[in-house]
């Protein structure tokens, strides 16, 4: 039984950062790193997604609710003898046994009260404190990344880009229409019209971009897909219920994926695609091995499949990275669902995650190691992670992840060895 | 520049000019927004649309009715194909149900958008819906959220904060969307009677609705609460309910209606932001509310959003100090938060200083272009398209109001697509050169006047009007 990873911080002696910058440099061009960021809106239930089946205080907290341990009817999907996976992340599954997908607990951002607003302002603005910053910290690490540039260094699969995504590198978005083309001579007179307005003129420019790459991509034509409800505008923080019948959650994001690695295959295009995900704020019926959450990570698990297949050759050079604002109460509420908390699990999946692994230092989940008494306590900061990943995989050069891409985060160091290299 | 005031107070503070409006306004912006909060609240009445608690009846009984046939579907011997597919076809009657409502909620609140002549009145009201959003993701808030509007939204708007908050917070849509109509007070009559039983249930509180209530519509998230007082205020707020909603203790009462259920109610004092409440069961929630709706926080939260909205993105504090002061001057009389926005001199200097939402880009198109709203479907297309479904924002939270949130690459070409394919239906029938300085007035720039001068067709000249920077923002 190993619940206890022994955490991999990376050194932030500058020499050593200079070493590493160099090695990656050379790397970048052959291996062409790509990321893809999940932000799961609503706060998703870690306890749920990766159940510590082996801890002895989960079943009480959970009831009727705690899932079984892998191989009693309906229970978790093994893991590593003490975390399992939920019953419904099949896929995700395959990714451990192939090495392909770490699973970091007892992790949450720097943010410590419970609103998802103010939480997801945190998780994305990479600042310990919400709205303090108008940009993101992908964005802001795209514009530190090296290798070489496009145009669009990364693209938001939506119609609006967001805060995680905002700042000085130039990003686009993009989703399919479902209106048609206008003509030429129509583009032509528009781009004269918004040659003096500085933000229009931009905006239209990198859809231009975007539309420019998506129609070049051959096989897997992003231009044939049809629009998809679920890349709906969502810079809101889609925190609601979900409602949508089982059936169509199948298919929930297949459309976003095709779209991400339609974008991501190609030469020349970005190398960064994000988009959200909702409805992961279980207040009520969450469900255990079937229902309500079960039915959202079924989808996801799916959509990952998806992305996987569609990516082709490009996968064994993608990190998929699935973060949340923060995670939820530790019992069962009085509604058979779980109210806001604070740590949660991030997901580490694809070809260039060196995976099969669970990394947590173990907080237990008695009385007395609950935070608050009533969440779990975050033992892992969320920047090292994205610290370790932009370092290792995307090759941001730590100087610059310590001052511009994650202020004040001293605390948070790297945590290295999440990436094949 | 008192030429520029008809078009601000026509595009920032309405929904954008309609043919003839700006005339109308003629440099008495001001006077013309005041007499629009003079006339009565501004009720949407159509004989076709049903109340909450007529729609919520209605659903009740067809989930029952779902419940038995997936039973009997289960209970069936042979596990035949007619049963499932008596419980498929079950299961698809609430959204079949539920779906015309939406449509038609949809199709009448539009219509009022764009006939109204007091939209500055429409435009609050759009701004209190969405500051006590419900979201129609949720299954059965399709068939509420515009009942919801009109029925807890529309007859405060001219009225009293204290008064909207209280109607908001006991209506069934918001206990539902927020799940407050199975929250159970701990050591409530029920309870206890669960835990005599040995009952494997464990029933408790839920504190979705007591969060939101401070964190989004009184306080906001600075506004000096704590998780204490979170689950306090849920405590209190145990037992606000719906008749026939919920399941073994919770059934019972009017279909579809406010109930409070004293066997739900968690007793006892409890103490909300350093002040005691005695147990008064129903009038503890109600006494901490009006609290609430007095807190100098809310004052401040509220001003805030409604210069943000008003005002700019980022609004000047002396701004929003000065409505704050009304607010709390007043009792929470929003007539007179809203005259003492229209009285800030910020909202008059800069003409275009807010990007408008897709919801107020597609209403200022039909309203400058005399579109007919087509019933239905073709009624929310354009929403769902621009990236704006009407009662979708997916959160508590509401729609974003800031420039940043909604000017993407992506959404930029949505409009201009959607200009094109407008420009395309209407051909010759609309003449944007006649239409651009009676829609845009003073902001008119000289560019857009030679590029809709200039167009290639008729069609490409109302295309080119709605593209113009000036069209995009308010």
């Amino acid at each position: 039984m190993q619940r206890r990873e022994f955490l991999n911080f990376g050194t932030l002696l500058a020499g050593g950062a200079l070493l590493t910058s160099r090695v990656a440099f050379a790397r970048a061009d052959e291996r062409r790193a790509r990321l893809v960021l999940i932000i799961m809106r609503g706060a998703l239930d870690g306890l749920a997604a990766v159940p510590p089946h082996g801890d002895r205080d989960y079943a009480a907290l959970r009831g009727e609710f705690a899932l079984r341990a892998p191989g009693e009817a309906g229970g978790a999907l093994p893991l590593d003898g003490f975390f399992g996976l939920h019953p419904s992340l099949a896929f995700l599954q395959q990714c451990y046994a192939a090495r392909e997908l770490t699973v970091l607990h007892a992790l949450a951002s720097p943010y410590r009260e419970r609103s998802h607003f103010d939480g997801q302002d945190v998780l994305e603005n990479g600042s310990p404190r919400a709205h303090a910053l108008a940009t993101g910290w992908l964005n802001r690490a795209l514009a530190q990344a090296p290798g070489p540039s496009s145009r669009e260094a990364g693209v938001a699969l939506g119609q609006n880009v967001p805060l995680v995504m905002r700042g000085p590198a130039e990003v686009t978005s993009w989703s399919a229409s479902k209106l048609g083309a206008l003509d030429e001579d129509t583009l032509a007179r528009i781009t004269d019209l918004y040659a003096a307005d500085p933000l229009l003129s931009v905006r239209l420019a990198d859809a231009l971009a975007a539309n420019a790459i998506a129609s070049a991509d051959g096989a897997g034509s992003l231009a044939a897909l049809a629009p998809d409800t679920a890349v709906r505008d969502t810079s809101a923080a889609g925190v609601s219920q979900p409602a949508r019948p089982a059936q169509a959650n199948g298919a929930r994001y297949a459309q976003v994926v095709r779209a991400a690695a339609g974008f991501l295959r190609q030469e020349a295009g970005p190398r960064v695609a994000m988009f959200d995900t909702t409805g992961w704020d279980t207040h009520a019926n969450e469900g255990a091995a079937q229902g309500q959450l079960a039915g959202r990570l079924s989808a996801l698990d799916s959509g990952l499949a998806t992305l996987k297949q569609e990516l082709g050759p490009v996968w064994s050079d993608t990190a998929v990275l699935l973060v949340t604002e923060f995670g939820r109460t530790a019992a069962i509420n009085g509604t058979r669902g779980t109210d806001h908390g604070t740590a949660t699990v991030a997901l580490l999946v694809g070809g260039a995650v060196a995976g099969g692994r669970v990394i947590a230092d173990w907080p237990g989940l008695s009385a007395r190691a609950l935070y608050q008494g009533r969440d779990l306590q975050p033992t892992l900061d969320l920047r090292s992670v994205l610290k370790g990943v932009l370092q290792e995989h995307l090759l941001v050069p730590p100087r610059e992840l310590e001052h511009t891409v994650f202020p004040d985060s001293r605390t948070a160091r790297p945590l290295t060895g999440l990436v094949r290299t | 520049m008192r030429e520029g005031f008809s078009a601000i107070a026509a595009n920032r503070f309405g929904l954008g000019a309609r043919p003839g409006e700006l005339a109308a306004i003629a440099d008495d912006g001001r006077d013309w927004l005041e007499a629009q909060l003079r006339a009565g609240p501004p009720v949407l009445s159509d004989p076709q649309l049903r109340s909450s608690q007529e729609t919520l009846a209605q659903a009740q009984k067809l989930r029952q009715e779902i419940r038995a046939q997936r039973k009997s579907a289960e209970g069936a011997t042979a596990p035949g194909k007619a049963g499932a597919d008596d419980a498929a076809a079950a299961a698809q009657a609430l959204p079949q149900f539920l779906r015309p409502i939406y449509l038609s909620e949809v199709t009448a609140r539009l219509r009022a958008a764009v006939a109204t002549e007091r939209p500055f009145i429409e435009r609050l009201t759009q701004f209190w819906g969405n500051h006590f959003a419900v979201s129609v993701d949720k299954q059965l808030l399709s068939g509420l959220a515009g009942s919801f509007e009109r029925e807890a939204i529309r007859p405060h708007v001219l009225g009293n904060f204290s008064d909207l908050l209280l109607a908001v917070e006991t209506h069934a849509a918001m206990l539902l969307y927020l799940d407050n109509h199975l929250s159970v007070g701990p050591h409530s009559q029920a309870a206890l009677r669960l835990e005599r039983r040995a009952h494997p249930r464990r029933l408790g509180i839920n504190e979705n609705l007591a969060r939101e209530i401070l964190e989004l519509h009184t306080l906001g998230v600075g506004g000096g609460y704590t998780q204490a007082d979170v689950t306090a205020f849920a405590e209190v707020i145990t037992g606000w309910s719906i008749g026939g909603e919920g399941g073994g203790p919770f059934v019972g009462g009017e279909p579809g209606k406010f109930l409070f259920r004293p066997e739900l109610h968690e007793p006892g004092a409890k103490r909300v932001l350093g002040t005691a409440y005695a147990d008064g069961g129903y009038g503890q929630g109600v006494a901490v509310l009006r609290d609430l709706a007095g807190h100098p926080s809310t004052a401040r939260f509220i001003a805030l959003k409604l210069a943000r909205h008003f005002i700019a993105d980022d609004p000047p504090p002396q701004a929003v100090g000065r409505l704050a002061r009304a607010f709390t001057g007043s009792g929470g009389d929003l007539p007179t938060v809203y005259r003492a926005l229209i009285d800030s001199r910020e909202a008059w200097v800069q003409p275009l200083a807010k990007y408008k939402t897709p919801s107020d880009y597609i209403i200022s198109g039909f309203r400058g272009l005399t579109l007919p709203v087509e019933a239905g479907q073709p009624a929310l297309t354009p929403f769902g398209v621009l990236g704006q479904r009407v009662w979708e924002p997916g959160s508590p939270a509401g729609w974003p109001d800031r420039s940043a949130d909604w000017d993407g690459a992506s959404a930029l070409m949505k409009r201009i697509e959607w200009a094109d394919a407008l420009g395309q239906r209407l051909g010759n029938r609309r003449d944007a050169v006649q239409l651009a300085p009676q829609l845009l007035g003073a902001n008119l720039s000289a560019a857009t006047r030679s590029a809709v001068a200039h167009a290639a067709s008729a069609a490409q000249a109302v295309t080119l009007l709605l593209a113009a920077p000036e069209f995009m923002r308010r």
